[in-house]
């Protein structure tokens, strides 16, 4: 549940070695035990499978309007979650919604780890000036504040779903490169490595057995953290008009639109922010307890 | 201490010159021609040609740099595309109101985010530190445009107690700090307090905890200190910490303020990228950003350097 500004490079330490073939297997153990975290996941997978499943969960169209029926307050007996000042049904727009903005908070988070993932480890493995040069690049964009640097990209790049995902993934791959050349730099230099090194095994082995079994755990549980601060931004993007356009269902783009029925259907109008709320919260919540649960050795 | 900080210095350098160089490149990662702002597309090509090379886009990309640069060095970012003012001028007024607000929402969330690490902190595993780590988680999970909106909602359209948007009774003018403008602040400044009320008790939780966990602390104990003593030692060795995170975050809020100004009309620098984006006024759009990164670089260099000069733990390597 960090956002871009409170992970310390240093605070992430490489995990120790593998203790046993079922590590992963112990984590989900763990995972499984902590309530919250479980909850948390129930949460999120609701959500993805009303959107994956939207035109068998929701109850209408989400495009359709009735110019008669606009902005009707919750529990109407036709639209159970009111309407929008379109007259469309509210809970059928906020089950489309999800795909959007689901899509547009997670795929830029992928992306980077892809590719930050793969700069980093291929900076912190090479060293030498390699590493200095690609360092101090990924340097520059960290010297952006995060949603500075997301709307200064998307605002010169235009309004688009693709250029929000584009500006978001520059975003986020300098802090992903970070964590993957801090920890494998630290890896480097370690007695097994130069054993396995020693005893004939070519740098791609080396990189794939040694850094990545070392690295990719503590990225990735970096990188889910990611999840609800690229929510948010890329939900802020769309409140901004730089994301996806009307009539597409998004949550923030929707809350956008209701800004102006605030005074006639504050509720209804509250209704897009509070599922980007509860995604994200749902997000940083299991991303805890992912952290901990990586974090403590039975 | 002077060594150092010419040292961070020399190594800000750098990083500052390609925060212009991205700057820079951000007109020309706009697609199609950065003149089709001005020019109607049916513009005779003589006319084209002709502001091409008034604007200088005839000439190769790294001139093109550097005589922006030097233009940048001497205090000119262009004129606005949108007003015809000069964008210096334009980015100065509105960055003294985005700097007020961020300045108090920083203050808010660093006394709310404090008090909140320390009771989590100090009292581990119960159920106050349980509750004051949800009241953080809460803090970096709202979407702080919607939570805006909810506040708005309720202490403007339901309760009438606070004004909706702008920043005075007369709108859009400047910030002053008197009884009636301060009502206007209220709602702005607390909306954008939560992030950094979130990621300052997650920091102050966790170097309470740590510090709780030392043996001087339990030495200090032994020898019969009590535990308003105690208390003491353990802000005297959270406050750098803490202090060099508060001045981070105002650079993030000073960056980030633009969904929270465009719920408010805050007329700030975010209010002002905002109207560059939709009437892609580039050079406006440019100049904001060049002006609030640069901000942010030297906000970072001076909170290492005072981190630095407080903490004699840290060395001056």
């Amino acid at each position: 549940m960090a956002v871009l500004s409170d992970i310390r490079i240093d605070t992430v330490a490489p995990l120790p070695a593998r203790a046993s073939r079922g590590y992963w297997g112990s984590v989900l153990r763990r995972l499984m035990r902590d309530p919250v975290a479980m909850v948390a996941a129930g949460v999120i997978l609701a959500i993805v499978l009303a959107a994956a499943f939207a035109p068998f969960v929701a109850p209408g169209d989400p495009y359709k309007g009735a110019m008669l029926r606009r902005l009707k307050p919750i529990g109407d007996a036709f639209y159970w979650l009111g309407s929008d000042e379109l007259g469309r049904d509210m809970l059928t727009r906020l089950i489309y919604g999800g795909r959007l903005s689901l899509f547009m908070g997670v795929l830029p988070v992928a992306c980077a780890f892809v590719i930050g993932s793969t700069l980093g480890v291929f900076a912190g493995y090479v060293g030498g000036w390699v590493n200095m040069v690609v360092m101090r690049v990924i340097d520059v964009f960290y010297a952006f504040p995060s949603v500075l640097l997301a709307i200064a990209l998307s605002g010169a790049l235009g309004a688009g779903i693709t250029n929000a995902v584009v500006s978001l993934t520059i975003v986020f791959i300098p802090p992903i490169t970070r964590v993957a050349e801090s920890v494998t730099t630290q890896i480097r230099t370690r007695d097994y490595v130069e054993a396995a090194r020693v005893s004939g095994a070519g740098a791609f082995t080396i990189i794939r057995v040694h850094v990545l079994g070392n690295v990719l755990g503590p990225i990735f549980v970096y990188a889910t953290s990611l999840i609800s601060v690229s929510m948010i931004l890329a939900s802020g993007l769309s409140f901004l008009g730089l994301g996806s356009k009307p009539p597409e269902p998004e949550w923030g783009l929707m809350l956008n639109t209701l800004r102006t029925a605030i005074y006639v259907q504050p509720a209804v109008a509250a209704l897009p922010g509070a599922m980007i709320f509860i995604t994200s919260i749902s997000f940083n919540l299991l991303s805890d307890g992912l952290r901990s649960a990586m974090a403590v050795r039975a | 201490m002077l060594l150092y900080t010419l040292k961070r210095l020399l190594y800000v350098t750098p990083v500052a010159i390609g925060v212009s160089i991205v700057c820079f490149l951000l007109i020309h990662i706009t697609p199609g021609d950065p003149l089709s702002a001005i020019l109607p597309s049916d513009a005779p090509l003589e006319l084209q040609m002709q502001m091409r090379a008034a604007y200088g886009f005839d000439k190769p990309l790294w001139v093109q740099y550097a005589l922006w640069f030097w233009k940048v060095l001497h205090g000119d970012l262009g004129t606005s595309i949108a007003t015809g003012r000069p964008v210096a001028a334009e980015v100065l007024r509105a960055v003294g109101n985005t700097l007020i607000l961020a300045t108090v929402a920083t203050l808010i969330g660093f006394t709310l985010g404090t008090f909140f690490g320390f009771v989590a902190g100090y009292f581990r595993d119960s159920w106050l530190d349980k509750l004051a780590s949800f009241v953080s988680v809460l803090g970096v999970s709202v979407p702080h445009y919607w939570l805006g909106m909810v506040l708005v909602i309720i202490f403007s359209a339901n309760l009438n107690w606070l004004p909706p948007t702008g920043a005075g009774p007369d709108g859009s003018a400047n910030w002053r700090p008197d009884a009636e403008h301060l009502r206007y602040i209220i709602l702005p400044a607390l909306t954008m307090s939560v992030i950094p009320m979130g990621v300052i008790a997650r920091t102050v939780r966790a170097l309470v905890a740590d510090i709780l966990d030392q043996e001087f602390v339990q030495a200090l104990r032994a020898k019969g200190l009590g535990e308003y003593g105690v208390f003491r030692h353990v802000v005297t060795n959270a406050a750098p910490t803490a202090l060099a995170v508060m001045g981070l975050q105002l650079g993030y809020l000073l960056g980030g303020s633009i969904l929270i100004e465009t719920v408010f009309s805050w007329p700030g620098t975010g209010f002002l990228l905002n109207a560059a984006i939709f009437q892609r006024d580039l050079p406006l759009l440019q100049g904001t950003i060049l002006v609030l990164a640069m901000f942010f670089v030297a906000l970072n260099l001076a909170v290492d350097v005072v981190q630095t000069a407080l903490d004699p733990r840290i060395e001056r390597a």
